[in-house]
C-alpha cells in the first residue's frame, strides 16, 4: 500500500506525456467523445421508438444481447479486423472509438425509449387535447418527463465507456488504462494499483458530476415518490440501464 | 472453424472455469444482497446510504477492481479469489437495490395481512415477501448474471484462465479464431445463465403461471 | 352551441362506436352524455375536438364545421378536462394552468397572474402555484385540471368523466363547486359520465346513449326521471325515480302551521311550559337550529341539547326538500323557512303528500324548476 501511495505522490509521474494529468485528460476525452457520438445517434432513435412504438422489440433485445458480449473480445476483434486498413495512431483510435460507441448506444437508447414510454398517458392526451402539435407534445411534455431515464442511460453509458477505455490500453490506446496494462506487463504493482485507483476515482467523479447535472436539469416535479410493482419494475429498468459488461 | 474443433478440450476447460467464476459470485452476491436489501427497505433512512453506497462500488471499472483486490485481500495478483470477490461486490452492488425494490413491490395489504395473522418478521420475509418479490429480483438477477459472464473475461489480463484467455491468446498471436470462439462461448454461456434464472423464477412462482398476468 | 349531425364512428374491423348521432348541446348549458360502457359517449366527446375523427357526419360549433378548422387551433379554443387530470408532472401548478395561454402567445407575467386568479376560482390557495402535481391530492389535481381548461377562457368545454377518479365525498364537493362555477361563467359544456346520478345532478340536458352509440333519449333531468322512453332508459335511470324526481319539482303550495319556539339559551321552564314532547329552538335571528326534548333538559338550552336529525326546507324549494323535512323531523313536523331562512312554520308528511296529490290531479301543471 505504501508503495502505491509513493507512486501516486511521486512528482515524476505527474509530468510529461506519460504523466497522470495527460493520461487523465486523454481518458476523459475518449470517453466524452464516444458518449457524445452515441447520444447523438441513440437519443433521436430512442425518442422515435418510444413515441411511435415501432422497433421496440428490436431495441430491447439489442440492449440485452450486447450486454452479453465481452468488451475485451470486441476490442481485440475490432482492432485486428480494422487495424490493418489504417495507418499510425488512427489504427488504434478508430477501432476503439467504434467499439466504445457501439457499447454506449444500447444504454442511451434504452433510456430514451423507456423514458418516453413511461410518460403518463393522461398527460400526453391532455397535451394533445389542449392543442399542442405532435412536435410540441414531444419537446414540451414527453422529453422533459423522459429526462430522468435519459440521464440514467447516459450515466450508464459513461461508466461503460470509461471502463472499456481502460481496457483499450491493451491495444495501445492512451489514457489511464496504460498504467494498469503497462504495470501488469512489468509486474510493477505500485503502477498498476496507482492507475487502478485513478481510474476508479475518475469514474466516481464523472458519475457524481452527471448526477449533479441531472439534479439541476431535471424538473423537481419528476422526483416524486413512487411505490408498487409497476414502479418497482420501472426502477429495475433503471438499474438495468446501469449494468454494463466490462 | 477448424481451430475450434481442434481445441475443443481447451475450450471446454476454459468454459467450465468461466462458468464457475461467474456463477459463484452471482449466487453469493444474491445471498448477501438479500439481507442488505431487506435492511434498506425496513429502515427507511438507510435506503439511500445503502443503495447509493453499494451503487458506488459498481462505478469502479472491472480491471481496476481486480487489480486493487490484493490490497484488501492480501492475495497475489493472479489469484482467482480476486475475481470472485470483485464479482461478488459487483453483484451485491446491482442486487441490493433490486432486492429492496422487489420487496417494496409486494403490496402493503399483503404484508399487513400476514402480520395480522401472526407471522413473525423472518417468517413473513421468507414465506411471503421474498416469493412475491421473485419476479422483480429475477429480472435484476438476469442482468447481473449476464453482466458477470461478460466481465469475468477481463480477468484474462491479470492471468486468470477462463474464456477471456482465448481473447488474449488470439490477440498476442494475431489470430482471430480463438477470439471469435471466445465471443461465441461467452454469449452462449450468458444465454444459458439467463434461461436457468428464468426457469427457476417460473418454478418459484406457480401463481403467475396459472393464467393471470402481473 | 355544439351540434352533431349524423355523426358516425366506425372502426376498420367493423365495430360501430357511434351510429348516426344527432344532438344539440345548447350554448351556455351543461349537456351530459351518459350510458353504459361501449355506448360511445367518450368517442362522441372526443370527436368534437377531433382527437378522434368521425367516419361520417359533421360536428359544428356555433355553426362552424370543426372539420374545416386546423385541429390544433380548434383544440386551443376548447377546454378539455379528463379523468386523472393529466397534469404535466414536470411543471408547476401555475405553469400547468398557463399552458394554453402561453401556446396562444401570452407573456409570462400575464399568464401567471391569470393562473393565480384561476386557482382562487377553483377553490385552491394561491400557495399551490409553485407546487408540483405529485404534491397534490387527487381532488386538488382535478381542480387544477379544470383551472387549466378555463385558462384561455374558451366558450366550449369538454369534460370526460372528470370526477370519477376521486373519493365520493370529494366528488360531491367538486360537483357542487362545478355548478357554482358554471353559474358564474355560463360555458357551453359537454360532459361525459357513466353515473346517472351525476348526470341528473349536473346536466341541464341529459342524453342517454345505448351500446353502439345510439341516442336512446334526450331530455332534461325531470322528464328523464319522470318519463323514460323505453325499458333501457328506465332501467338505466334506475330505482327511486319517483323520489329522485321530486328533486326537480317545485314544492306544492303549502300552508305551514304556526309552530311555537324558544330561543337558544332560554331556561328550561320556558320549553316545558309549552307542554309538547318536542320543542323547536331558534337562534336570536329567528332561524331554526334544532329540536329539543323538554323532558331531558337540565339547565338552560344550549347547542349540545339539540337533536339535529330534522332537515329544514325552504317554502320555495323542491318537493323533495319539503317531504324530507317532514319525514326526518323527530316531532313529525317538518320545519319550513322563507327565503331568508326565517321560521315560517311546520307541515306534516301527510299534508305534503296530500298537497302533491292535489297538484298532480289539479288542472294547472306544476312549474318545473331546477332545484335539487
Amino acid at each position: 500500500m505504501n508503495e502505491v501511495l509513493a507512486w501516486l505522490t511521486d512528482p515524476a509521474n505527474w509530468q510529461g506525456p506519460d504523466g497522470i494529468p495527460v493520461r487523465t485528460w486523454q481518458h476523459l476525452m475518449y470517453s466524452l467523445v464516444s458518449v457524445g457520438i452515441a447520444a447523438a445517434i441513440a437519443i433521436p432513435v430512442g425518442l422515435w421508438i418510444g413515441h411511435t412504438g415501432h422497433g421496440r422489440f428490436l431495441a430491447v433485445n439489442l440492449a440485452g444481447a450486447l450486454r452479453a458480449v465481452p468488451s475485451l473480445g470486441l476490442l481485440f476483434t475490432a482492432f485486428m479486423v480494422l487495424g490493418p486498413y489504417l495507418n499510425g495512431e488512427v489504427s488504434v483510435f478508430v477501432p476503439t472509438i467504434i467499439v466504445l460507441v457501439v457499447l454506449a448506444v444500447p444504454p442511451v437508447l434504452a433510456g430514451a425509449y423507456a423514458g418516453v414510454e413511461q410518460v403518463e398517458t393522461a398527460a400526453r392526451d391532455a397535451a394533445r387535447g389542449m392543442g399542442m402539435r405532435a412536435t410540441e407534445v414531444l419537446w414540451r411534455v414527453e422529453v422533459p418527463c423522459a429526462l430522468p431515464l435519459i440521464f440514467s442511460g447516459i450515466r450508464s453509458a459513461a461508466l461503460q465507456v470509461i471502463a472499456t477505455a481502460t481496457l483499450a490500453a491493451t491495444v495501445g490506446l492512451g489514457g489511464l488504462g496504460r498504467y494498469l496494462v503497462d504495470g501488469l506487463a512489468v509486474r510493477d504493482y505500485a503502477q498498476m494499483a496507482g492507475g487502478a485507483i485513478l481510474v476508479a476515482l475518475l469514474a466516481l467523479i464523472v458519475d457524481f458530476v452527471a448526477a449533479t447535472l441531472q439534479r439541476v436539469v431535471v424538473s423537481p416535479g419528476l422526483t416524486g415518490k413512487t411505490a408498487g410493482r409497476k414502479n418497482a419494475l420501472r426502477r429495475i429498468q433503471r438499474t438495468t440501464l446501469r449494468a454494463s459488461g466490462s | 472453424m477448424d481451430w475450434i474443433l481442434d481445441h475443443l478440450d481447451d475450450i471446454e476447460y476454459l468454459t467450465r472455469q468461466h462458468a464457475w467464476l461467474s456463477a459463484v459470485p452471482t449466487v453469493l452476491g444474491l445471498l448477501l444482497a438479500i439481507p442488505l436489501g431487506w435492511v434498506a427497505r425496513r429502515y427507511r433512512f438507510l435506503y439511500a446510504p445503502v443503495v447509493v453506497g453499494t451503487g458506488l462500488l459498481y462505478t469502479i471499472p472491472s480491471l481496476a477492481l481486480f487489480i486493487l483486490m490484493p490490497l484488501f485481500l492480501g492475495t497475489r495478483i493472479l489469484d482467482a479469489t480476486n475475481v470472485v470477490v470483485a464479482m461478488t461486490i459487483y453483484t451485491v452492488a446491482l442486487m441490493t437495490r433490486t432486492v429492496a425494490d422487489g420487496l417494496g413491490s409486494v403490496p402493503d395489504s399483503v404484508t399487513a395481512s400476514a402480520t395480522a395473522m401472526g407471522f413473525g418478521p423472518l417468517r413473513r420475509l421468507f414465506t411471503v415477501e421474498l416469493p412475491l418479490a421473485v419476479p422483480v429480483i429475477a429480472a435484476g438477477l438476469r442482468v447481473a448474471a449476464v453482466s458477470n459472464v461478460s466481465i469475468v473475461s477481463v480477468a484474462a489480463l491479470i492471468g486468470v484462465p477462463q474464456l477471456g484467455s482465448l481473447f488474449t491468446d488470439g490477440f498476442v498471436r494475431d489470430f482471430l479464431d480463438p477470439i471469435v470462439a471466445g465471443l461465441i462461448a461467452c454469449v452462449l454461456l450468458a444465454l444459458v445463465f439467463d434461461l436457468v434464472i428464468v426457469l427457476v423464477a417460473r418454478l418459484l412462482t406457480p401463481w403467475q403461471r396459472a393464467g393471470a398476468s402481473v | 352551441m355544439i351540434r352533431f349531425e349524423g355523426v358516425t364512428k366506425q372502426y376498420p374491423d367493423g365495430t360501430v362506436a357511434v351510429g348516426g348521432l344527432d344532438l344539440e348541446a345548447a350554448s351556455g348549458r351543461i349537456t351530459v352524455l351518459v350510458g353504459p360502457s361501449g355506448c360511445g359517449k367518450t368517442t362522441s366527446l372526443r370527436m368534437v375536438n377531433r382527437m378522434i375523427e368521425p367516419t361520417a357526419g359533421r360536428i359544428t360549433i356555433d355553426d362552424q364545421d370543426t372539420a374545416a378548422m386546423d385541429a390544433a387551433e380548434l383544440r386551443r379554443g376548447i377546454g378539455y378536462v379528463i379523468q386523472h387530470a393529466g397534469l404535466f408532472p414536470h411543471r408547476t401548478v401555475a405553469d400547468n394552468i398557463a399552458t394554453v395561454p402561453r401556446l396562444l402567445g401570452r407573456d409570462r407575467r400575464g399568464a401567471r397572474a391569470g393562473s393565480l386568479e384561476l386557482l382562487e376560482r377553483v377553490g385552491l390557495p394561491r400557495e399551490f402555484a409553485d407546487r408540483y402535481p405529485h404534491q397534490l391530492s387527487g381532488g386538488q389535481q382535478q381542480r387544477v385540471g379544470v383551472a387549466r381548461a378555463l385558462a384561455a377562457d374558451p366558450p366550449v368545454m369538454l369534460m370526460d368523466e372528470p370526477f370519477s377518479a376521486v373519493d365520493p365525498n370529494v366528488r360531491e364537493q367538486l360537483q357542487d363547486e362545478f355548478l357554482r362555477l358554471q353559474s358564474e361563467l355560463g360555458k357551453t359544456i359537454l360532459f361525459v359520465t357513466h353515473d346517472i346520478d351525476e348526470a341528473v345532478k349536473l346536466g341541464d340536458q341529459v342524453a342517454v346513449l345505448r351500446v353502439g352509440g345510439e341516442l336512446a333519449q334526450v331530455a332534461d333531468p325531470a322528464t328523464l326521471l319522470g318519463d323514460p322512453h323505453d325499458d333501457f332508459v328506465a332501467g338505466f335511470v334506475g330505482r327511486d325515480r319517483g323520489y329522485r324526481g321530486l328533486g326537480f319539482r317545485a314544492a306544492p303550495t303549502l300552508q305551514p302551521h304556526e309552530e311555537p319556539s324558544v330561543r337558544l339559551g332560554s331556561p328550561v321552564d320556558e320549553a316545558q311550559r309549552l307542554e309538547a314532547e318536542w320543542v323547536l329552538v331558534t337562534d336570536d335571528d329567528g332561524k331554526p337550529v334544532g329540536w329539543v326534548e323538554p323532558a331531558r333538559l337540565s339547565g338552560d338550552i344550549d347547542r349540545d341539547d339539540l337533536h339535529r336529525g330534522g332537515t329544514v326546507a325552504g317554502i320555495d324549494g323542491s318537493s323533495r326538500g319539503v317531504l324530507d323535512a317532514a319525514l326526518s323531523s323527530p316531532s313529525g313536523r317538518g320545519v319550513i323557512v322563507d327565503g331568508d331562512g326565517l321560521l315560517l312554520g311546520t307541515v306534516t308528511a301527510a299534508e305534503v303528500v296530500a298537497a302533491l296529490e292535489e297538484a298532480r290531479q289539479g288542472s294547472a301543471p306544476d312549474p318545473e324548476t331546477r332545484t335539487a
